[in-house]
C-alpha cells in the first residue's frame, strides 16, 4: 500500500553525492519500487522520456523539478519528497553535489535524522565524499548510510565494496559524532538493495537500503535531558469571552529540550527570576507534563516580565549564558565574513545585533584539517569564529542541542541568510544566586 | 538531539587512540536515558513544526494575514492557528481571493467558519480587480485562475500585509517542492526560485524591506493524506462537496467537469449525472470531479491510500505544461 493511513514515525533522511553519483535516481527508485508514485506521475515520467530521454525512463526527473535544472541537468536546489511505508514516514532532502554548493547541503541536513552519503562504486572515495560526510558530522547527524552506488558497474565486487568501506573507516574516527554507519551496496538504476535484496550480492548480509530506513533507531533523536524553553510569543487575550481566562498570562513556545511538569521550578533567563510551572496549557487542555519538541504554552506562578526571547530552563541542567561566542560556521554568501563584520544574529526565538571579534580558523573539509587564522571565509568555507553580540545569548553546545545551540546570521540590508553557526559548549554555565522566588 | 560530549570529536580527533574503535555497523548508545514514551507521532510532530511557524510568523510580523479559501488545507491552517494562539484571538486576518467562479459551497463554508472563529474576514473580488483594471483578462480568456495573481498582489498592497500565509503543501507539485517555509517575494510580488534564503534548523529569517513580503507555508511538510488524517483526528468539518454527491457532469480532456452557468456548452457534450467528489477544489469550470461512493472523512482516507494519481491530476490548470506551475508561481501565484 503506497501510503499509511494509520500513524507511524517521521524519518528525515537526505542524500548526498556528487553530481552524476545518482542521487536522484535513487530517489526515484525508493519511490518506484516502493509504490510511491502515481499513474500520473509516471506518465508524466513517460513523456518527458520522449522528448529529452529517447525513449528510457529517467528516474532522475522525478526530483529534478525545476525547469532550469533539467536543461542543466543537475539539481541545483533542496527539493523535499514524501513517502510512507506501512511502517514510517519519510521526508526526504535531496540536497546536491555541486562542488558550490555546500550551504544547500547544509540546509537539507540540518533538520534531518540520517544522512546518505552515496558513493560512486568505480570512482570509490572522493573529496566530496570527504566533504558530505564532515558536514553530516558537522550538523550533528547522528545516522549515517554510505550507499555504494553503481555497483553493477565493478561486476558487484566484494572486494571493491570492502575497500570502499575501509577508506571511509579510516577517517571516521576523526568525525566521532555518528550514533551509527551503515554501508549498503546498491545499484539506483536497477534497483539492487534498494528496495528489494540483490541477486548479485550474496555475499552481503546487511539490509536493504528501506528496510535500513524502516528499522533505524530514531526515538531518541531529541533532547529528552535537559528542560529548555525559548518564549515564542506572550499569550495574553485582550477581550477573553471567557471570565476565568481574565488574568490569563501565557508563555508560548515550543519546547526545544528536555521535560517540562507542572509544578516544577524553573528559572528565567538572562533575567535568572526563579519561579513554578503553574500550568502547563494547550488548546486541548492542560497537561501534566510535556516534551521536546512539542508546542505548549506557559503560565508561570509568579507575575515576573517575561518576553520573546527569554528562555525558560530547568534548574538541575543549566546552559551558558554569554556575550562573547564561540562557535563553527558554514558561510553562505558571496560577500566573505570578515572580521570586525556586523550582521543580525537569529538564536532561538531572539534576533541580535553581532560582531564578528575574530577568525580562528578554515576548516580544510577534505583533510578535516584546521587552518588558522584565515583572513576571511568565502562562500561554501567553514571555520571557527568569534562574536560578540549586543544583549548575551542563552544556550548550549550545539553537539547537546541541535535546537539551542544553533543560530543564522542575517546582513542588514539585504536581509540574505548568511551564514550558520554552530555555538561550541560554553565553558561555564549559569549560577543560580539563592535568592528567593521572584515576587 | 543529544550526544554531548564536549567538542565535536572533529577537533578531538589527534587526542584519541589511534586504534580506537571505528563506529562502523556498531551502535552505540552515547545518551543517557531515553523513554520511547516521550514521542510523537507523525501528525502531532507535522503539527508542533506548524504552530511553531504560525508564532513566528505572529511575533516577527506587523501585518500578517492568513489566506483561508474555505478548502481542506487552508481548513488545517485554521485549527493550527487556534491551536497556536488561543485563548488570544487569532492575531491576523483571513484573506480570500474570489475569483468569482468558486463553488458556492465553498464560499458559503469560508463565510460561516470564519465567522465562527471570530474572525475577521476580508474577499476580493477578481471581478472587481478586472473593472478597477488591475486584471487584465486576455480576449476569449475564461479562466481567472491567472487573474488570482494581480487581485492578491492588490490585496496585499492595499492592507500592507506583510506576510501571507497559505497552506500550500511541497507534495503537491515539483516547483512547489523546492519552496521554503518562508518563501521570500520582491515588492512586484515575485518568487525567484534560484535566489532562495537557505532555510536552516528552525531558524526562520523573517525579514522583509517595505513593499516586499513573505508567504508562509506551516503545511510545507503535509502530504494529502496527512492533510485528511488531521481533519479526522480534529474532527474537522470540510465543505459537502469533498463528499460523495449526485452532479451533472461534462466530459472535456478526460475529466468530468460540473455543469454550471458558469461552463459555456457545446451541442456535442456528453453530459451525465455521476455520483462524485472534489479532491482538490479549484475554480468550478476547471476542477474534475472524481466518480467516488466516499461519503465520510474513513471512506476519504481509505480512497486516497488506494489512489492511483495525485491529487493534482484532476487540476487542468496544472496540465498545460510540465512547468506550468513553475511559470505562475513566479508571478506571485499561491
Amino acid at each position: 500500500m503506497p501510503h499509511s493511513a494509520h500513524t507511524i514515525e517521521i524519518l528525515r533522511f537526505n542524500t548526498c553525492g556528487s553530481v552524476d553519483d545518482g542521487k536522484s535516481t535513487l530517489i526515484g527508485r525508493l519511490l518506484y519500487d516502493s509504490k510511491n508514485l502515481m499513474e500520473d506521475q509516471i506518465e508524466a515520467l513517460e513523456r518527458s522520456a520522449d522528448i529529452t530521454g529517447g525513449g528510457q525512463i529517467n528516474l532522475a526527473n522525478l526530483t529534478d523539478g525545476l525547469r532550469a535544472e533539467r536543461e542543466q541537468g543537475i539539481t541545483i536546489d533542496v527539493a523535499y519528497r514524501y513517502f510512507a511505508t506501512p511502517k514510517r514516514k519519510f521526508i526526504v532532502a535531496d540536497t546536491p553535489g555541486h562542488v558550490q554548493y555546500t550551504r544547500n547541503m547544509v540546509t537539507g541536513a540540518s533538520t534531518a535524522n540520517l544522512s546518505i552519503v552515496l558513493i560512486d562504486a568505480r570512482q570509490g572515495v572522493i573529496e566530496q565524499t570527504r566533504r558530505h560526510t564532515y558536514i553530516a558530522a558537522l550538523l550533528g547527524i547522528p545516522h549515517l548510510v554510505i550507499a555504494v552506488n553503481k555497483m553493477d558497474l565493478v561486476d558487484w565486487s566484494e572486494e571493491r565494496f570492502l575497500e570502499i568501506r575501509e577508506d571511509i573507516e579510516s577517517f571516521l574516527p576523526k568525525l566521532d559524532v555518528f550514533r551509527d554507519v551503515k554501508f549498503i551496496p546498491l545499484s539506483a538504476l536497477n534497483g539492487d538493495n534498494v528496495v528489494e535484496p540483490s541477486k548479485n550480492t550474496p555475499w552481503f548480509g546487511g539490509p536493504t537500503l528501506l528496510n535500513h530506513l524502516e528499522t533505524v533507531h530514531i526515538a531518541s533523536d531529541w533532547n529528552l535531558n535537559a528542560f529548555r524553553f525559548p518564549v515564542q510569543w506572550v499569550n495574553r487575550p485582550n477581550n477573553p469571552t471567557d471570565p476565568t481566562l481574565h488574568d490569563f498570562r501565557g508563555l508560548s513556545g515550543q519546547i526545544a529540550g528536555g521535560i517540562v511538569k507542572k509544578g516544577q521550578q524553573v528559572l528565567v533567563l538572562p533575567s535568572g527570576l526563579k519561579s513554578t510551572i503553574k500550568d502547563i496549557w494547550t488548546y486541548n487542555g492542560v497537561l501534566e507534563e510535556a516534551f521536546s519538541p512539542q508546542s505548549v504554552t506557559l503560565c508561570l506562578e509568579h507575575d515576573i516580565d517575561v518576553s520573546r526571547g527569554d528562555m525558560i530552563v530547568a534548574l538541575d541542567s543549566l546552559p551558558g549564558m554569554n556575550s562573547d561566542l564561540h562557535a563553527r560556521i558554514c558561510w553562505m554568501n558571496i560577500r566573505p565574513l570578515q572580521q570586525g563584520k556586523k550582521y543580525l544574529l537569529k538564536h532561538t526565538t531572539q534576533t541580535v545585533q553581532c560582531v564578528v571579534t575574530s577568525i580562528e580558523s578554515k576548516i580544510n573539509i577534505s583533510t578535516f584539517d584546521a587552518e588558522p587564522q584565515p583572513r576571511e571565509l568565502a562562500v561554501n568555507d567553514i571555520g571557527v569564529i568569534r562574536l560578540k553580540t549586543a544583549r548575551p545569548l542563552v544556550f548550549d553546545g550545539y553537539h547537546a542541542n541541535r535546537l539551542t545551540g544553533s543560530f543564522i546570521l542575517i546582513e542588514q540590508g539585504t536581509n540574505q541568510t548568511v551564514g550558520a553557526g554552530m555555538l561550541m559548549p560554553p565553558t561555564e554555565t549559569v549560577k543560580i544566586d539563592d535568592a528567593d522566588f521572584a515576587i | 538531539m543529544n550526544t554531548d560530549t564536549g567538542t565535536l570529536a572533529i577537533d578531538a580527533a589527534a587526542s584519541k587512540p589511534p586504534n580506537a574503535p571505528s563506529p562502523t555497523e556498531t551502535t552505540r548508545e552515547k545518551m543517557s536515558a531515553t523513554k520511547t514514551s516521550y514521542q510523537l507521532d507523525h501528525l502531532q510532530y507535522l503539527e508542533t513544526e506548524a504552530i511553531h511557524i504560525m508564532r513566528e510568523v505572529a511575533a516577527e510580523f506587523e501585518r500578517p494575514c492568513l489566506m483561508f479559501s474555505g478548502g481542506k488545507d487552508s481548513i488545517c491552517l485554521l485549527r493550527l492557528a487556534e491551536k497556536a494562539f488561543r485563548p488570544s484571538d487569532i492575531p491576523m486576518p483571513f484573506l480570500n481571493v474570489d475569483t468569482g467562479h468558486h463553488f458556492p459551497e465553498l464560499n458559503e463554508f469560508r463565510d460561516r467558519r470564519a465567522n465562527e472563529l471570530g474572525g475577521k474576514l476580508i474577499v476580493r473580488k477578481v471581478e472587481d480587480a478586472i473593472a478597477k483594471g488591475i486584471a487584465v483578462p486576455t480576449p476569449g480568456e475564461i479562466s481567472r485562475n491567472r487573474l488570482q495573481i494581480p487581485t492578491l498582489l492588490a490585496a496585499i498592497e492595499e492592507f500592507q500585509f506583510d506576510c501571507a500565509i497559505g497552506g500550500a503543501r511541497r507534495d503537491e507539485e515539483k516547483a512547489r517542492a523546492k519552496e521554503r517555509f518562508f518563501s521570500f517575494r520582491d515588492s512586484f510580488g515575485q518568487w525567484d526560485p534560484k535566489n532562495q534564503r537557505p532555510e536552516i534548523w528552525n531558524l526562520y529569517n523573517a525579514r522583509v524591506n517595505p513593499g516586499e513580503h513573505m508567504r508562509v507555508f506551516p503545511l510545507s511538510n503535509w502530504t494529502e493524506m496527512d492533510v485528511w488524517q488531521y481533519i479526522k483526528r480534529e474532527k474537522l468539518e470540510v465543505p459537502s462537496i469533498y463528499f460523495s454527491h449526485k452532479r451533472k457532469c461534462v466530459r472535456r480532456n478526460g475529466q468530468w467537469l460540473p455543469v454550471s452557468d458558469l461552463l459555456p456548452l457545446k451541442p456535442n457534450d456528453e453530459i451525465k449525472e455521476l455520483v462524485v467528489r472534489v479532491r482538490t477544489i479549484g475554480d468550478i469550470i476547471s476542477t474534475g470531479m472524481v466518480e467516488s461512493p466516499a461519503d465520510d472523512v474513513d471512506d476519504i482516507i481509505a480512497e486516497i491510500a488506494a489512489a492511483r494519481v495525485t491529487e493534482r491530476g484532476s487540476r487542468a490548470d496544472d496540465k498545460s505544461s510540465e512547468a506550468a506551475m513553475e511559470d505562475r508561481k513566479k508571478q506571485g501565484y499561491f
